[in-house]
């Protein structure tokens, strides 16, 4: 009985121990997004889906219905200093590509809808913006910090990444051509 | 059961419902500011100065201005940020899992501890009761001892 009653403790034990392990390997999983680390790998990683309620209008958006066009998604918020300051330049930006099938998108992430929609009126930014409350994204696209630019080709893979701001518009530029190229 | 115990006890129930409704109908800053979480340094709003904290606190401040009660508010930052927001999860649904696992883990703890500070108390006993038998050749040599004080 007590060596029955000893080695059923230790199964629970080591089945504890087992599942603390995996929850460990799951939760670090989480935080390595595939899309950087094929990035930097030299890859293109399929941009995971999404879709989302949008902030300048009413109704959803999803990745799926911009397949087949150039999608330049940036991450940002309305409480985030760099964001601010990279916002004329990617306005103008979207105006300059506008007719070229390439697409700005903005995924304002962690936010408060209200100061969100403000931000945008305040910047006169026109081109479409989703809300992303809780940050679902995040993870996904292994974003590191706001703002953070990932340019998306028409097949819907990954093809550049800025983390940080967009400084230079010749940086926008380069990261729109380097997803209109063929892969 | 007397009447005095019925009055006791109302007076108690009174003493800790009342500041709970006042709480629900007028909050304060600094309460929500310790039930809230920053969702980007992941601290309670009180012990965080980051940019998305500052503009959460000013957003507690102007719905406590506009009368909102503590769940409004609540729900309001669970509507924008997720439940994820709340620093203790809700009593509702799956929530309940976070209530109930370390009351269960403890009620655990303190069956485990009981059965092998009853199973030690056991063998304490079960050891007093039969002796460990000498060797033969110690207890010859004992007796001899003995008997070398016996007069």
């Amino acid at each position: 009985m007590t060596g029955r009653l000893r080695l059923g403790g230790q199964v629970v034990a080591v089945a504890i121990v087992v599942a603390l392990l995996g929850l460990l390997g799951w939760k670090l999983a989480q935080g390595d997004s595939e899309v950087t680390s094929e990035l930097a790998r030299g890859g293109a990683p399929v941009a995971p889906a999404f879709t989302l309620e949008r902030l300048d209008r009413s109704g959803d958006l999803s990745l799926a219905s911009l397949r087949g066009k150039t999608v330049v998604l940036n991450f940002w918020a309305s409480w985030c200093g760099p964001c601010r300051d990279e916002m004329p330049l990617l306005q103008a930006g979207s105006k300059r590509w506008q007719g070229k099938n390439v697409v700005f998108v903005g995924v304002d992430a962690k936010d408060d809808r209200g100061y969100a929609r403000a931000f945008l009126k305040r910047y006169g930014v026109t081109y479409p913006n989703v809300y992303d409350g809780k940050g679902s994204l995040i993870g996904r696209y292994g974003v590191t910090g706001y703002p953070e630019t990932y340019f998306i080709d028409a097949a819907g893979k990954v093809r550049h990444r800025i983390a940080g701001p967009v400084e230079e518009q010749s940086d926008l530029d380069k990261g729109i051509q380097r997803a209109l190229a063929p892969a | 059961m007397t009447r005095r115990h019925v009055a006791l006890g109302a007076a108690v129930a009174l003493l800790v419902a009342a500041p709970a409704a006042a709480s629900e109908q007028r909050p304060t800053a600094a309460e929500l500011e310790s039930e809230l979480v920053c969702p980007v340094c992941e601290t309670t709003l009180d012990s965080s100065d980051a940019p998305i904290a500052r503009l959460m606190k000013a957003r507690i401040r102007e719905r406590i201005a506009a009368g909102d009660t503590k769940s409004e508010i609540e729900a309001f930052f669970v509507d924008q940020y997720g439940a994820g927001v709340l620093a203790v999860p809700p009593r509702k649904g799956f929530d309940w899992i976070a209530w109930l696992l370390p009351l269960a883990g403890l009620g655990a703890g303190v069956v485990v501890v009981g059965v092998l500070a009853w199973r030690w108390s056991r063998r304490g006993d079960d050891d007093a009761g039969e002796p460990e038998a000498l060797d033969p050749v110690l207890e010859q040599r004992l007796d001899d001892e003995l008997a070398r004080f016996e007069p």
